[in-house]
C-alpha cells in the first residue's frame, strides 16, 4: 500500500530550488534511510510531506488514513514550558483527536507504554525542561510513537544523543520496522547503512537506491557527494560492489 | 469595621470585579506568561490608550475605542510575528509608544473638558459600575467557552507550535482567537488595575503559582485563588489606609509572590537537608 505518493515536487526558497522534481513512493513495509549533504534538501522533503511546506509544483499524495508520526530535526520549543513528559506524549495523540482532544486513561496507560519502550517511564512526571537533551530525544520518539503510525518520520534521530542510545535507538527501529514503515533522515551513511533496507540519496535531486548496498561510486554517479571514507566505522558491507 | 467594609455598594462591586477578574486573569495571564508574550501584552495595552483618546475626540465611550486598538496591536502583532525577519520586540515597542503618542495627541485636541487621565493609567476597582461588571462577566463566559472545550490543543499549540502544526488543526486560526482575547482581557480591566499596572494581573499570580506546579490546569487555579487573595488583601489595605486600590493591589501580589518564593526556597532546603541526614545516616559503620 502506498502511504505517501511524491510526484515531480519542486521546492525552493527565494528563487534559489532547494529539491527539484522530487519522485518518492513509501510503502508499508519500507524502511527508507534518506541520506545527502547539508543543505541537500532532505529535510525540506520531509516538512513538505508533513505539511509544513507547500511545494512549488508537483503533487503530494497522503491518503486521509496515513498517520505519520514524526520526529523534527530542531524542537522549537520553549524548555521552560510547564509541562510534564507524560503529556508531551500525550500531545502525539491530537491528530487522531482533533482540536477538542481529551485524554482518557487508556491514552494515559498507553502513553505509559510508549514511555517504557523509550526507557523514560520512572521520569514521566517530571518537567520537560528538566531533562538532559537525549533524554528529551526519547520523549520525543514517544509522541511520535504514540498515536500508532503507519509511518515513522525520524530527521536527524541521533543529533543529540549519546552513543549508547544510538544504539537502543537503532535496534527500537529494528523492532518497529517490524510493523511500521520508518523514513529515516541523516547526513551520516555510516550510521543508518546497516539498518535501513533501502537509500534514497537527496542532492536536489532524489536517486532511490533500490537496496542498502551502496558504494562511493554509485553515490558519485547520484551526485550526491557523501564521504565513505573518511568516516572511521563505516561497516564492511557498504563498501560491496552493488550489482546491477 | 469590617461589617461596614461589606456594607457599601462599590465595596460588592469592587468584589465582584476582583472575583471575576481573577478568574479571567488566572487564565488568560497563564497563557500570556507560559508563552512569552508579557512583553506583547504591555504593548497591546498601553497601544490602547490611543483608542482611549480616539474615544474621547469623538465623544464615544473610549473604553471601546480602546477595545478596537487592543484588538488591532494584538491580532497585528501576533501576525506580524509569523515573519521571523521581523524584530518583534522592536515593532512591540513602536506600537507601545505609538499608541500612547495617539493618545496623547487625540485628547489634547478635544475640546473642553480634560478626561481624568489618571484613572485610566492607574485604574480605580472602587468605581467599577453594573456595566462593567456585565462587560467582565460576558469577557469570561468568551475566555471559559475557549478554554474549556479546546484546553489540550491550546497547551499543546503554545507548548510545541511546529508540531501541532502537522497534526493538522487549526493553529493560526487558535493563535488567533487568543491574541483576541488577550487585548480584549488586558483593556476591559484598564477599569481596575490601570494601563499601567493591568500587566501585574496577568503575570504576577502567574509567576507565583509556577513556583509550585508544572501542571498547567493547575497553575491556572494557583493563579486564580492568588490573584482573588490579593485583591482581597489589596482592596482591605486600601479602604484602611486610604490608598489608591490598583497600587494596594499589586502591593499584595507581590508581597505572596515574595511570601510563595520564600516558602518554597526553606521547603526545598530542608528537603536537601532531609536527604543529606539520611545519606549520612546511610554510610555509618
Amino acid at each position: 500500500m502506498n502511504l505517501v505518493e511524491l510526484k515531480s515536487v519542486s521546492f525552493g526558497y527565494r528563487d534559489e530550488p532547494v529539491i527539484d522534481q522530487v519522485d518518492l513512493v513509501i510503502r508499508s513495509g519500507d524502511f527508507i534511510g534518506m541520506i545527502g549533504p547539508n543543505g541537500g534538501g532532505k529535510s525540506t522533503i520531509i516538512r513538505i510531506i508533513m505539511g509544513l511546506l507547500e511545494p512549488w509544483s508537483g503533487e503530494v499524495i497522503i491518503s486521509k488514513e496515513t498517520n505519520i508520526g514524526y520526529l523534527p530535526q530542531t524542537h522549537n520549543f520553549d524548555n521552560r514550558y510547564p509541562i510534564s513528559v507524560l503529556e508531551v506524549v500525550l500531545s502525539g495523540l491530537l491528530k487522531v483527536h482533533g482540536i477538542t482532544t481529551r485524554v482518557n486513561k487508556k491514552d494515559k496507560q498507553k502513553a505509559l507504554g510508549v514511555l517504557e519502550k523509550v526507557g523514560m517511564a520512572d521520569l514521566a512526571k517530571r518537567s520537560i525542561g528538566d531533562l538532559s537533551g537525549g533524554q528529551m530525544q526519547r520523549v520525543f520518539i514517544g509522541r511520535a510513537l504514540i498515536s500508532s503510525p503507519q509511518l515513522l518520520i525520524l530527521d536527524e534521530p541521533v543529533t543529540y544523543v549519546d552513543n549508547r542510545f544510538e544504539q537502543e535507538l537503532y535496534n527500537l527501529l529494528e523492532i518497529i520496522s517490524r510493523e511500521t514503515a520508518i523514513l529515516l533522515v541523516s547526513h551520516d551513511i555510516g550510521q543508518i547503512v546497516s539498518s535501513v533496507r533501502t537509500i534514497a540519496c537527496v542532492n536536489r535531486h532524489l536517486h532511490y537506491h533500490p537496496s542498502n548496498q551502496i558504494t562511493e561510486e554509485i553515490l558519485e554517479s547520484y551526485n550526491c557527494p557523501i564521504d565513505l571514507i573518511t568516516h572511521g566505522h563505516v561497516p564492511h558491507r557498504v563498501l560491496h560492489t552493488h550489482l546491477p | 469595621m469590617i461589617l461596614d467594609f461589606f456594607n457599601y455598594d462599590f465595596i460588592r462591586f469592587a468584589l465582584a470585579a476582583s472575583l471575576l477578574g481573577s478568574i479571567t486573569a488566572g487564565i488568560i495571564g497563564t497563557y500570556v506568561v507560559t508563552r512569552r508574550m508579557v512583553f506583547i501584552t504591555g504593548g497591546i495595552t498601553h497601544a490602547s490608550f490611543g483608542g482611549l483618546g480616539l474615544g474621547f475626540f469623538l465623544g464615544v465611550n473610549p473604553l471601546l475605542g480602546a477595545a478596537v486598538f487592543g484588538l488591532i496591536s494584538g491580532v497585528g502583532v501576533e501576525y506580524l510575528s509569523r515573519f521571523h525577519k521581523i524584530r518583534e520586540d522592536s515593532v512591540i515597542a513602536m506600537v507601545w509608544s505609538f499608541g500612547m503618542a495617539l493618545g496623547i495627541i487625540f485628547i489634547s485636541l478635544s475640546p473642553g473638558y480634560a478626561p481624568n487621565l489618571m484613572s485610566y493609567l492607574f485604574g480605580n476597582i472602587l468605581s467599577v459600575s453594573t456595566q462593567d461588571i456585565l462587560i467582565m462577566s460576558i469577557l469570561l463566559v468568551l475566555v471559559l467557552a475557549l478554554f474549556i472545550p479546546f484546553f489540550r490543543l491550546i497547551q499543546y499549540v503554545t507548548f510545541d507550535e511546529d508540531f501541532a502544526r502537522t497534526s493538522r488543526v487549526p493553529v493560526s486560526l487558535f493563535k488567533y482567537l487568543l491574541a483576541a482575547l488577550v487585548a480584549l482581557t488586558a483593556v476591559v480591566y484598564i477599569r481596575v488595575a490601570g494601563i499601567i499596572l493591568v500587566l501585574s494581573l496577568l503575570t504576577i499570580p502567574q509567576n507565583t503559582a509556577l513556583l509550585f506546579s508544572n501542571n498547567l490546569k493547575k497553575i491556572m487555579w494557583l493563579s486564580i485563588g492568588i490573584g482573588f487573595l490579593g485583591s482581597l488583601l489589596g482592596l482591605v489595605i486600601s479602604y484602611a489606609g486610604n490608598i489608591p486600590s490598583g497600587a494596594s493591589i499589586i502591593f499584595s501580589l507581590v508581597v505572596l509572590y515574595l511570601l510563595g518564593s520564600a516558602g518554597k526556597a526553606i521547603f526545598e532546603a530542608r528537603m536537601k537537608l532531609r536527604k543529606i541526614n539520611l545519606s549520612a545516616t546511610r554510610f555509618k559503620p
